[in-house]
């Protein structure tokens, strides 16, 4: 403060840094005002995730042209969330209302979990009456008093309680009745909500709930997480973000309350980078990475998200998610002749001992990377695969653009020829042509696109709701409008700059056996952060 | 369905109020159709209600109105019909024949919110025997059986053991709905991969899949089963969930003998639904290997 003027702490910090934990590695990148980046790192994904974050985050930090003090936010695509489901590790042991009696009662919370998971987790379940019509009038009277004796069962066992109500996402009324008795008759226990969480499809949206709910405890871990880190390396003065599966971001906050919504965000962020490092907004993506690829597609910059249930764990579930086609083919991959031989693709990879196991470093795995090197489409490693091995590896590699092409083809939307975008480090086992892509995009910074997508994340708001479009609405074009202001509102509350907020896409739906004509109308808007 | 799960009661309250109606106990439950939701809700009623399943049903497929049942071609009466939401909120119908029972009970279903149980056709085992598609449970049964024995191609061990037909394989390329009068109408485009190249299939829906079409000339209709399958795991997709982008193989199965004939074609043939030509059966339209129509 020598000029004793101080200066806006904003002018001065305008360097961001993404971060994303994929399978084999984690990604790091700089952005700078203008988006280019300025530093990146790729450092093996650790086991315990934290420590890996904290090396890549670490080797941005020592490149010259990152100076911490410029760093006004980051942003964090974590596989926490996604792994402890997986492992059944961390979660936290939840009771589970659902406000649905007489009308859901044919099918029991938690029917169809794996037995494992469902032992980790649940503490017990009550089905109390309520819920609300479509119309978001009462169905039945809530029943307070069955709430209150179900607290009393489960005090001191529960650690979280998740509920879920018929047709929550009309009216949340009945579980925010729920929720003040729970915190009534047990303090502060961690509650979820399901309209807070997914949308219409009440054992799916129940089911992400307990989810959200047992995610609890990783909740408060990851955001420790990046606290600790930005404080061991003195960023104190930086605003983290974690991204959610959609591709944009949530305040740590918000992640607090919502980890499910982090599950799938490593797709979405790479998704996000393609777009931005390619300048396509509407085109297919495809992310090689070691073990596998996703492919998926951009509509308007952003991904589109499956309209179907994504399992999780074995669990049935409805938020949002990108619409992903997904191989088991990546640059580790490993390649072998069956007894019968044939040649066989993985789905075993080497990963991140590539630079050791593979023929072309000198290894003895043959992997497609050694594949794509012989065949000249990759320059790397310092080694020639023995002849011996070429027929192996020109079979393999034909298996491999089979499959590869197979998969974009299931993506595409429409007819006609569409431009495919290639990101991720194993994006050179690709061919140069695949049938039905109009020409195939090889951008810089490819190999971190991940965290590109990470680093330039906006934020947005939803509206996801059944609603009448008959006369006494004023019709389809008013009720589309009072959706896309919400759509807005949201997004702005979340802290996108109104002056720049989109809507970014609308989604309608007819139903049947309606009163009135009706339809389930998604609309989201989307901005960057205002404070950038 | 998508957030009322259902009420086990039903199937109780359901044979109360029938045994109240005809003043006589009931022996049987038998689903009126036997594709669709109908099918398994009706064994979750009979389950409650402590009544066995006869092993038929009305349809031998699904069908979008209350008319389109093989009680109704055999003439036996619709009504007394009962209803009962998921409240035990009661409806009965009588003296209606069956078009008047479609229109009151789609109308009632929605003033009561989207979802009733209904109990129509009150047959005698007599009755029955002459009247209702038989075999239509335990046929579900061993297509069940078949699809979870199949060792790979489950598609093609389908249509062996149904003798169906491919007629067409691709991807859905256009989908269009509409809902009007509590009934979703629209269509899909096919467009052909692989060997199929170059071919468009339409498909015209209401509710079901009613007709195939391939540059005005018909592939297959009503009554003929027209399903959608996911070409990779053999799944239905069904009228509601298609969308865009789906690797799709489209096939046809045969109806049940009813409807092929003059009285069945009235109630569910093409004409029924508005259609301006007469049913040809799929053996005529679709040569019995359709990989061969490609080549």
């Amino acid at each position: 403060m020598t000029t004793g003027i101080p200066q806006p702490a904003s002018a001065r910090q305008d360097l961001r840094i993404g971060i994303d934990v994929g399978g084999t590695n984690t990604d790091a990148v700089a952005l700078d005002t203008s988006s280019t980046p300025v530093a990146k790192a790729k450092v093996a994904t650790t086991i315990d995730i934290t420590s890996g974050i904290r090396r890549a985050l670490g080797e941005v930090l020592a490149n010259p042209r990152v100076d911490a003090t410029r760093v006004g936010h980051i942003m964090l695509g974590t596989t926490h969330a996604t792994n402890a489901v997986l492992q059944r590790r961390d979660l936290r042991r939840v009771a589970v209302i659902r406000i649905g009696a007489p009308a859901s009662v044919a099918v029991r919370p938690m029917f169809g979990w794996p037995e494992d998971l469902h032992q980790h987790v649940s503490v017990g379940s009550r089905i109390v009456r309520g819920g609300v019509e479509l119309n978001g009038s009462d169905g039945v009277p809530f029943d307070a008093d069955e709430v209150t004796r179900f607290c009393e069962e489960i005090a001191g066992k529960a650690e979280a309680v998740a509920i879920s109500s018929v047709f929550a996402p009309v009216s949340p009324r009945h579980e925010l009745l729920a929720r003040d008795i729970v915190r009534r008759e047990l303090g502060d226990i961690p509650l979820s909500l399901s309209h807070e969480i997914a949308s219409l499809g009440l054992l799916e949206r129940e089911n992400a709930t307990i989810i959200n709910a047992a995610l609890g405890h990783v909740a408060r871990k990851i955001v420790a997480a990046i606290e600790d880190a930005l404080a061991s390396f003195d960023l104190d003065h930086v605003v983290p973000y974690f991204t959610q599966n959609d591709g944009t971001l949530m305040s740590l906050d918000f992640t607090e309350r919502t980890p499910v919504l982090t599950i799938g965000s490593g797709p979405a962020n790479s998704l996000r980078g393609a777009a931005f490092l390619s300048d396509l907004s509407d085109a297919l993506v495809i992310d090689i990475g070691g073990t596998s690829t996703d492919v998926g597609a951009l509509v308007q910059s952003f991904p589109r998200e499956s309209t179907f249930g994504v399992e999780v764990g074995g669990v049935a579930t409805n938020f949002r998610m990108p619409d992903l086609v997904s191989i088991a083919i990546g640059g580790g991959t490993i390649v072998r002749r069956a007894e019968d031989g044939t040649v066989q693709l993985g789905p075993q990879s080497v990963g991140h001992d590539l630079l050791h196991c593979a023929l072309t470093f000198g290894g003895d795995t043959p992997t497609l990377t050694d594949a794509a090197a012989v065949e000249g489409r990759a320059r790397i490693g310092d080694r020639i695969p023995p002849d011996t091995s070429a027929s192996l590896l020109r079979e393999a590699l034909s298996r491999s653009d089979h499959e590869l092409a197979e998969a974009v083809d299931r993506v595409k939307v429409a007819r006609g020829d569409v431009p495919l975008v290639a990101v991720g480090g194993g994006s050179v086992l690709l061919p140069d042509a695949l049938p039905g892509v109009s020409k195939i995009v090889r951008p810089d910074d490819y190999d971190v696109a991940n965290a590109i997508g990470a680093a330039i994340g906006t934020v947005s708001g939803q509206v996801d709701q059944i609603v009448e479009i008959g006369a006494g609405t004023g019709g389809r074009a008013r009720v589309i409008e009072v959706a896309r202001q919400a759509a807005i509102d949201n997004a702005v509350a979340a802290g996108a700059e109104p002056s720049a907020v989109e809507i970014v896409d609308i989604d309608e739906i007819p139903l049947t056996y309606l009163r009135e004509p009706a339809i389930r109308l998604r609309v989201k808007a989307a901005g960057p952060l205002s404070n950038v | 369905m998508m957030e009322k799960l259902g009420n086990p009661e039903q199937g109780v309250w359901l044979r109360e109020m029938i045994e109240r109606e005809i003043g006589r106990p009931v022996t049987a439950l038998m689903p009126v159709e036997i594709g669709g939701s109908n099918a398994l809700l009706s064994v979750i009623w009979a389950v409650h209600a402590g009544l066995p399943v006869l092993d038929a049903d009305g349809m031998g497929r699904a069908l979008p109105e209350v008319q389109m049942v093989s009680m109704n071609v055999a003439g036996t009466p619709a009504t007394p019909a009962v209803a009962v939401d998921e409240h035990g909120r009661e409806l009965v119908f009588q003296d209606m024949d069956a078009v008047w029972l479609e229109h009151a009970s789609r109308a009632a279903v929605v003033a009561l919110g989207g979802f009733f149980a209904l109990v129509d056709y009150v047959l005698t085992g007599a009755q029955a025997r002459r009247a209702a598609i038989k075999g239509s449970v335990a046929r579900a049964l061993r297509i069940g059986q078949v699809l979870a024995d199949a060792p790979r191609d489950r598609i093609r061990a389908l249509l062996d053991h149904l003798d169906g037909r491919v007629v067409i394989t691709g991807k859905v390329s256009d989908i269009e709905r509409q809902t009007t009068g509590g009934l979703v109408r629209g269509q899909a485009l096919i467009d052909g991969v692989g060997a199929d190249r170059d071919r468009l299939v339409r498909v015209e829906i209401q509710n079901e899949n009613l007709v195939a079409l391939e540059e005005g000339h018909v592939l297959a209709s009503v009554p003929d089963i027209i399903t959608l399958l996911d070409t990779q795991t053999g799944d239905v997709i069904f009228t509601d969930t298609v969308r865009y982008g789906q690797r799709v193989t489209l096939v046809a199965l045969p109806s049940p003998d009813i409807w092929r004939t003059p009285e069945g074609l009235a109630v569910a043939g093409p004409r029924a639904f508005g259609y301006d030509f007469d049913y040809e059966p799929l053996e005529a339209c679709l040569p019995s290997s359709a990989s061969e129509v490609a080549l």
